[in-house]
């Protein structure tokens, strides 16, 4: 089953605000070689966008663990809680 | 600005069970929930332990959206194709008193914060904490994200989950490092019950688990795990974020590889993923608890890192710590001392009770398995071709496959390794 089949499955109250930021893109393009924020993340909401070279950030799909905020190895994902009441909404948990 | 006693950052398990026990001793008592009421955030495998719910709130049992009483514990080694297998079974287990339920938080919690909205506890739903509120580095209230959102309290206590952003705020905890987390993602997958209870040998109701070690991993340190519900299965994988980024995992793939392996994918056969979930579990050990306390702070739960991942047990460490937690903050707000020194009484607590006593046994697995990383990937395989040698009928004299067998294992470690590999499993374990 693909990962994008089964994010279709949960629940969001999703929130205009977006709450992760790259903290300076530059770092992403010149330093970041490996970009793994576009594969440890379990929602994949990290992308890499070849053409605009940047990370394209889809928050709108971010399952809230947390996970990016550690494993960024140059600490350039701020990643915080959305604002009470919005983002995933667990239906099972 | 509203003013309480105590005042509870999240509600999980921990959460909640602090708000009842400082409820219970008479404080005026809220828990501040971000999600939509509290469960809608929260996630774990799913195993509840019945001693330590029922410390909370006694025979909980009887009404409590419980999904299954464990009666199997099974541990599966996999290496490729193959597995090994040991487990325990006891159908005692399948009536009161029970050990240990399978669960689903978003109902569970949900329950769990109507006792204690019962026992007096308010709960302020879809609110974020954004920071302690401080009067000459006193800790008097927390500033949630509402306007005009200051509320105040004469002790905090945080029970945030693993993210410890206010902890690390407080000067509490230090942020967490890829090393002392395990990523988790989880499938709820439905099937009938009839089919949970013939695939696993059920009786009606009753219910198993499978941790699956070695390749349910693909070797990185972590396990996977079934467990089973009324009416579907939970199946999941966690590994520790530093291996994940060192071997270019992603999550799903490590959950899709081991749905895959033949021992796992009968069971789920014919089933439908209902949701699909992340998680973090923190994995730090007792050496990454951090301070436990402050002026007018406690720590519990996830938060503080209290977890014991050899035995699967986490939520029964976070319900106990919110026990003690809410019973220290009580007795301390009525002697009028807030102060860290008056708050040591619930660390003191906690290395008394099993929580801390655990932790503090098993503080040398973490580095044990970090620096030897060769454990999941030669054991599993070793052990494997030793049970397929020692079963294979083909006319080789058991007393020379014996000896095959043992000229096997040493071709994969010397007797100094296993000499090594053994004391250490020894010093981490036992």
């Amino acid at each position: 089953m693909k990962l994008d089949d089964k994010l279709f499955l949960v629940r969001f109250n999703t929130d205009k605000l977006n709450h992760i930021k790259i903290i300076d893109p530059n770092v992403c393009l010149k330093q970041c070689q490996d970009k793994p924020c576009t594969r440890f993340c379990p929602a994949h909401v990290y992308d890499w966008d070849e053409e605009e070279k940047r990370i394209s950030v889809g928050y709108e799909g971010c399952l809230e663990c947390g996970t990016c905020l550690i494993g960024c190895p140059f600490g350039n994902i701020d990643w915080k809680y959305p604002r009470g009441g919005f983002g995933v909404s667990w239906k099972n948990g | 600005m509203e003013n309480f006693d105590v005042i509870i950052v999240g509600g999980g398990p921990a959460g909640l069970s602090a708000a009842i026990s400082a409820a219970n001793a008479g404080m005026k008592t809220v828990v501040i929930e971000r999600g939509d009421y509290p469960g809608t955030k929260n996630v774990m495998g799913g195993i509840l332990y019945t001693k330590a719910t029922d410390m909370v709130v006694p025979e909980f049992w009887k009404e409590a959206p419980l999904e299954r009483p464990i009666i199997e514990q099974r541990i599966a080694m996999l290496s490729g194709n193959e597995a090994i297998m040991a487990g325990y079974r006891d159908p005692a287990w399948g009536v009161e008193p029970y050990n240990a339920h399978s669960i689903m938080r978003v109902k569970f919690d949900r329950w769990l914060a109507e006792q204690a909205e019962k026992a007096g506890v308010m709960i302020i739903t879809e609110t974020l904490v954004e920071d302690l509120l401080y009067q000459n580095n006193n800790v008097v209230g927390v500033r949630t994200g509402r306007a005009e959102g200051d509320l105040g309290a004469k002790v905090v206590i945080l029970a945030e989950g693993v993210n410890n952003f206010l902890a690390v705020k407080a000067g509490l905890a230090k942020p967490l490092k890829p090393a002392s987390v395990a990523v988790t993602v989880k499938e709820i997958i439905a099937l009938p019950k009839e089919k949970i209870e013939d695939r696993f040998c059920l009786e009606e109701g009753q219910g198993a688990t499978i941790e699956l070690y070695g390749d349910s991993t693909a070797g990185l340190m972590g396990v996977g795990f079934i467990y089973t519900n009324k009416d579907s299965i939970s199946i999941g994988v966690g590994a520790i974020l530093e291996p994940m980024i060192r071997n270019n995992w992603t999550p799903n793939d490590l959950l899709e590889n081991l749905k895959a392996k033949p021992y796992v994918k009968r069971l789920l056969q014919g089933g439908e993923t209902k949701e699909y979930l992340a998680h973090l579990i923190p994995e730090g050990g007792y050496h990454q608890v951090p301070k436990l306390h402050r002026q007018g702070v406690l720590v519990i739960g996830d938060t503080a890192m209290l977890m014991n991942s050899l035995n699967r047990e986490g939520s029964n460490l976070a319900m106990i710590s919110g026990k003690i937690a809410g019973e220290v903050a009580a007795q301390s707000i009525k002697s009028g001392d807030v102060s860290d020194q008056a708050m040591t009484v619930y660390e003191t607590r906690l290395k008394d009770s099993f929580v801390l006593k655990d932790l503090h046994h098993y503080r040398h697995m973490a580095s044990f398995f970090e620096d030897n990383p060769h454990l999941l990937k030669v054991y599993p395989k070793m052990l494997s071709k030793a049970a397929k040698m020692y079963l294979t009928a083909d006319g080789v004299p058991k007393k020379a496959r014996q000896k095959e067998i043992i000229k096997m294992a040493f071709e994969h470690r010397s007797i100094a390794g296993f000499v090594k590999d053994i004391y250490g499993a020894w010093r981490a374990l036992l």
